[in-house]
């Protein structure tokens, strides 16, 4: 059994623009996406996520580089001889033909027999719960029902991957939340690899095993949720994913795993770190906004004054943005245990803000 | 609750079908005129005998057809089954070759990009824009200047030569009919998912099976019409045809033409209101076919 149901080797992919000028769409990628795992590329529109995944699917070839899909390689070989599958983000449904006909293309395409066929088209959509449904029409569903029978008509096939691209794009933000669940459901019930294309940052971290965050045909950072949002490697990928507050600073001493950095006004940052820095270095400290505190606690080794500029109610908590010294400015998110979520300090007010060591990160750029 | 509408709004739309369709409610009447000079209305045939009249008799009175006298000549006329036969190879030989050809540049032209794109899309549209007179010129004087140098360079002689004839009518009803047909099936591929044919070679089917298992039956309405205009364009033209016709290729309306200026009498009506009837049929049927698909 191979390791990877899907490996991309040092892929690149140039188009030549309307335009004229050359376009580089993705960039040396290099991903190994293991067998069974439930894989997002997320990024913002324009990063190459969508091309990366038409290149598995096969509707775009390599400039450079190779696919290989279980361990074989793919080369220029033609989407209807690769052994996946993709749900499209409009559906991209069949409309002249049934619900039925629909599912059971790619079956029919393969020379199953006629009853075989019928079979498996009525588990399929016993499976994405849409049973007896095999004679209505593309059009006279709601857009969450197709993006089901677009599912069925993928997974209906048992390919070796399934590859969704920004499938849940188009629905409304409750019937999204819905299919997520749906989704992962479905991708452990069937045990299939899905690549999951989306520049919806929730819904990555919310389904995926893993996840590749891409940036300008790049590949930024690839880990699993936590470590995503816990250890971005870049300004980017923190700035991306949640928010963040970014601090530029001066590297004044680095002992064993945490560094001191020096930050505009004279303040001492205290940030882990396991990157190789040197003092003098120019560096940023990352730390998001609900690991800083309001309220005093023991052993937070960061603890500044500062002034409340601005504060924002947003039902579950509060964001309050706090002035520090040397003209910086932190978002501090706290949140509403108090009944009357009455704030712990009003515009004007001084306070003081405390984060833990651990809670800062340090980026290089 | 029903919108208020000036009466002069109905006024004017019941102006527009009188006068799109009073030609044509005269010229079927006409066809059941008793009169064979054709020039008033003298009543319709009314009686019945067993034999046809005299063709010489100015006013018929009985025919073994009734009033559909004029209907019953038009069929014992070789001349004109001759013409409609040859209106309708014609018609139907281009509509399948200039559909096939139109349907594929629109294709073309939708999906690649390529160096010679505006000038080819351009120089696909101005045959419609250009006078048919200066079509026909132009197909007689290349016909005529390839069929020369074709006969005298492969030393054809007496009925082995080229010649003006049904071929040549129906490369120029092709050559005339392309950009229209392009030109509506391009209108029918704007609102085209490419998504579909991606979803079917995903699908496992491969270019050809994704043609016309997936491409061809959701373009098929564009077609459908793309054909119809052909189709009709072809029926009906006489400019083109009166330049790439020769001995034995005579269409419906040269013939009609050539009627004119001798004598019109009521069966040139019934053959009207013939063709009439079938263009009804045949736009009712396009229509049904079209809401279905819809």
């Amino acid at each position: 059994m191979p390791e990877f149901a899907v490996e991309l080797r040092d892929v690149s992919k140039r188009f030549p623009a309307p335009s004229g000028e050359i376009v580089n769409a993705v960039r040396n990628v290099s991903l190994q996406i293991r067998d069974g795992e439930f894989f997002s590329m997320l990024g913002p529109s324009g990063c190459g996520k969508t091309t990366s995944l038409r290149m598995i699917a096969g509707f775009e070839l390599p400039t450079e580089g190779d696919i290989f899909i279980h361990d074989k390689p793919m080369g220029q070989t033609a989407p209807y001889q690769r052994p996946v599958n993709t749900v499209f983000q409009n559906y991209a449904l069949f409309p002249h033909m049934t619900i039925g006909e629909n599912v059971g293309f790619g079956l029919e395409m393969k020379g199953v027999d006629k009853a075989q066929r019928l079979t498996r088209v009525r588990q399929a959509l016993e499976m994405v719960r849409l049973p007896g449904y095999e004679a209505r029409r593309p059009r006279q569903m709601s857009g969450g029902q197709q993006q089901r029978v677009a599912l069925a008509r993928a997974l209906v096939n048992h390919p070796e991957v399934l590859l969704l691209d920004e499938p849940l794009g188009a629905l409304d933000l409750k019937l999204r939340k819905e299919m997520q669940l749906e989704l992962k459901r479905l991708q452990r019930e069937v045990g299939i690899t899905f690549i999951y294309v989306t520049h919806d940052q929730e819904e990555a971290l919310t389904m995926s095993d893993r996840i590749a965050v891409m940036s300008g045909g790049r590949v930024l950072q690839v880990g699993p949720a936590f470590e995503i949002y816990e250890r971005p490697n870049c300004r980017f990928v923190a700035d991306f994913i949640g928010e963040s507050n970014f601090l530029e600073g001066t590297v004044r001493e680095v002992q064993q795993r945490t560094a001191t950095v020096e930050l505009a006004g004279g303040l001492l940052a205290y940030a882990e770190s396991d990157l190789a820095l040197t003092n003098g270095q120019a560096v940023t400290v990352t730390v998001r906004p609900e690991k800083i505190g309001l309220r005093p606690y023991e052993g937070a080794q960061n603890v500044y004054p500062g002034r409340v500029e601005d504060i924002v109610y947003i039902g579950t908590d509060t964001h309050y943005t706090v002035l520090l010294a040397g003209d910086q400015r932190l978002r501090v998110r706290e949140q509403n245990e108090d009944p009357y979520s009455r704030p712990l300090a009003s515009p004007g007010d001084a306070v003081t803000i405390y984060f833990d060591r651990a809670a800062a990160r340090v980026l290089l750029d | 609750m029903t919108k208020r509408r000036s009466p002069w709004v109905t006024l004017a739309a019941i102006l527009v079908y009188v006068f799109l369709y009073a030609p044509i409610v005269v010229l079927v009447i006409f066809s059941f005129n008793s009169s064979r000079t054709n020039v008033t209305f003298a009543g319709p045939i009314t009686g019945f005998s067993a034999e046809f009249p005299d063709p010489r008799t100015s006013v018929v009175t009985a025919s073994p057809c009734g009033p559909f006298h004029w209907f019953c000549t038009l069929a014992g006329n070789r001349e004109l089954i001759n013409a409609a036969r040859n209106t309708l190879t014609i018609a139907f030989t281009s509509t399948l070759i200039s559909t096939t050809i139109g349907t594929m540049a629109a294709l073309a032209l939708q999906r690649y990009q390529f160096p010679v794109k505006t000038f080819s899309e351009v120089s696909l549209y101005i045959p419609i824009v250009i006078p048919e007179i200066v079509m026909g010129i132009g197909i007689l004087t290349l016909f005529g200047a390839l069929f020369r140098f074709l006969n005298a360079s492969l030393g054809l002689t007496g009925d082995g030569r080229l010649a003006m004839g049904i071929g040549t009518v129906i490369l120029s009803h092709i050559a005339f009919s392309v950009p229209f047909v392009t030109l509506v099936v391009r209108a029918r591929l704007q609102g085209f998912d490419k998504a579909v044919e991606e979803a079917a070679m995903d699908l496992y089917a491969n270019e050809w099976r994704t043609f016309w298992r997936v491409t061809l039956p959701i373009i098929a309405p564009g077609v459908l019409s793309g054909g119809l205009l052909a189709f009709t364009l072809s029926l009906d033209d006489f400019v083109i045809t009166f330049f790439t016709t020769g001995p034995g290729a005579t269409t419906l309306p040269i013939y009609v033409y050539g009627l004119l200026r001798r004598i019109t009498t009521p069966e040139l009506n019934a053959l009207s209101t013939l063709w009439i009837a079938l263009v009804f049929v045949a736009v009712f049927i396009t229509q049904r076919l079209e809401r279905r698909a819809a």
